[in-house]
């Protein structure tokens, strides 16, 4: 590759001699992000652990943040990455709150955004390491899309990161409906969580559940389910 | 406007406090041929008189598709308003591409105009002689605003530049409380109609006059002349061949003259 590129924040010790080889690995890692679209809006839910290897290292780190006054990201990867990813969207929002015209970004053009900046990285094959959920509510139209650190990008009804694509959406394909109620929606993801829980090594007991609906029309209320008690009940007996 | 010391730089300003170079700038905007815009609710319309140098020439275009839901009309220079006409197009497709949406037209007039505000504070540039009526549609509903070479824009619901626009501008105030409920069809009547004003005593045909629309589910397009005839002809616009002796006449009469004369 290029050693001329101007890629900031390159660590040359990595490079060998060859050529310079900016594909990283991830250091501390969060695991799956499940969202999915119920009658009111979007509901997304991320434990709140960050792996370090195979130790459970981090276990209040907050996967899912509040992008603008219509949007909710949610990432599973590199915890690094993701803070970056926050910064350019603080930039990204701020800029677009400086226009002060009563235009605002919603969760279609974050979703836009995002995908350019990771296809982008990639390509300088220097990715963010990280599988982004982004969903949110804007002018009533409900909207829930995913970003994978290649830029590979889509739409759906529900989305997960990592393993919960292979745990929690055979789930979500039959049992999700359009018109879950809010309380159904959350059983539904606490019912995904507790496989993640089971067989998801990364997997903790401690969850942050995010809801954004159509009728919270200032930012969204967050339901944080803190006690081991309280989520993912789970069973380890054999009967 | 006679000459006065203060005009030979844009840079320069005069001790009342004016940039002469601006202001004639915005003279060459009076000078091109007219075009107008207004808007209801849910459309806007663009029209604009056809001028040519000769018979044997084509017209000047003077309105350009900026995108889907932006369009522009132009009076003054035009080859002015191309390159402006490019800019924007370049600023609404970029836009499109990294957010997958439309730009709102407000901050599309805003980029614009900011890029004529740099030609007004350059020593080694000038600013650009040309008006812009930007006609668009976003999520916030039907816009329509007017782009000076002064880098100055404002929003209106109708409005009319360029020559003899005065008497277009005379008819639209006297209607423009009625265009924000206007059907369509209506608010395309009243463009042709302030057009005619513009034109005093000339026959309206659909050859002198361009016309387009942009609406809800509606993309910004030019309507083509036969409908524009059809329209014309059913709105009784045409006068009586009568009163073609206007005082200044810079078109010959729009209609061709046959081949066997």
């Amino acid at each position: 590759m290029n050693l001329l590129d101007s890629t900031p924040a390159n660590n040359s010790l990595l490079n060998s001699a060859m050529g310079s080889e900016r594909t990283q690995y991830p250091y501390v890692t969060g695991t799956s992000v499940i969202g999915i679209k119920y009658k009111d809006g979007i509901l997304m839910v991320a434990d709140m652990g960050g792996s370090y290897g195979s130790t459970l290292r981090y276990k209040s780190v907050e996967r899912l943040k509040s992008i603008g006054k219509h949007s909710l990201l949610g990432a599973s990867g590199e915890i690094s990455d993701f803070q970056e990813i926050l910064r350019y969207l603080d930039e990204l929002i701020l800029y677009d709150n400086m226009w002060d015209d009563g235009n605002s970004l919603g969760p279609k053009e974050v979703h836009s955004y995002l995908t350019r900046v990771m296809y982008n990285r990639r390509n300088k094959f220097n990715p963010l390491w990280n599988s982004l959920v982004l969903g949110g509510v804007k002018n009533g139209q409900k909207y829930l899309g995913m970003v994978s650190m290649i830029g590979v990008h889509f739409e759906d009804n529900h989305v997960a990161t990592g393993f919960g694509n292979h745990l929690a959406r055979p789930i979500l394909r039959d049992e999700w409906n359009e018109n879950l109620s809010y309380e159904d929606g959350v059983k539904l993801l606490e019912k995904c969580m507790r496989v993640l829980l089971y067989r998801d090594r990364s997997a903790v007991n401690k969850l942050q559940v995010w809801f954004f609906s159509l009728y919270v029309s200032l930012g969204l209320s967050s339901g944080y389910f803190a006690s081991p008690s309280q989520s993912s009940s789970s069973k380890w007996t054999h009967e | 406007m006679f000459r006065n010391q203060y005009d030979t730089d844009v840079t320069t300003w005069s001790p009342a406090g004016r940039l002469f170079q601006v202001e004639y700038a915005m003279e060459a905007v009076k000078q091109g041929s007219a075009a107008i815009g207004l808007r209801s609710k849910s459309h806007v319309v663009l029209a604009s008189v056809n001028k040519a140098n000769s018979e044997l020439s084509s017209h000047q275009k003077k309105i350009f598709k900026v995108d889907d839901h932006i369009g522009i009309a132009i009076a003054g220079l035009t080859a002015d308003g191309r390159v402006l006409s490019r800019y924007l197009r370049s600023e609404c497709i970029n836009h499109t591409f990294t957010y997958e949406s439309p730009l709102p037209v407000g901050r599309l007039v805003v980029l614009l105009a900011d890029k004529a505000q740099v030609c007004t504070q350059r020593s080694w540039k000038r600013p650009y002689g040309v008006g812009l009526l930007v006609a668009g549609l976003d999520e916030s509903g039907a816009h329509l605003y007017y782009n000076c070479p002064s880098g100055n824009y404002f929003e209106y619901q109708a409005f009319a530049i360029g020559s003899r626009s005065q008497a277009a501008k005379t008819y639209l105030e006297r209607k423009f409380e009625t265009f924000t409920s206007s059907s369509r069809e209506d608010l395309i009547r009243d463009a042709l109609f302030a057009i005619k004003e513009t034109l005093q005593g000339e026959q309206l045909t659909s050859s002198i006059c361009t016309v387009a629309v942009v609406g809800v589910g509606e993309p910004f397009h030019i309507m083509d002349q036969k409908t524009i005839q059809e329209l014309i002809e059913s709105f009784e616009i045409k006068e009586t061949a009568a009163d073609q002796g206007a005082a200044m006449q810079e078109d010959k009469s729009p209609e061709a003259a046959p081949m066997d004369i």
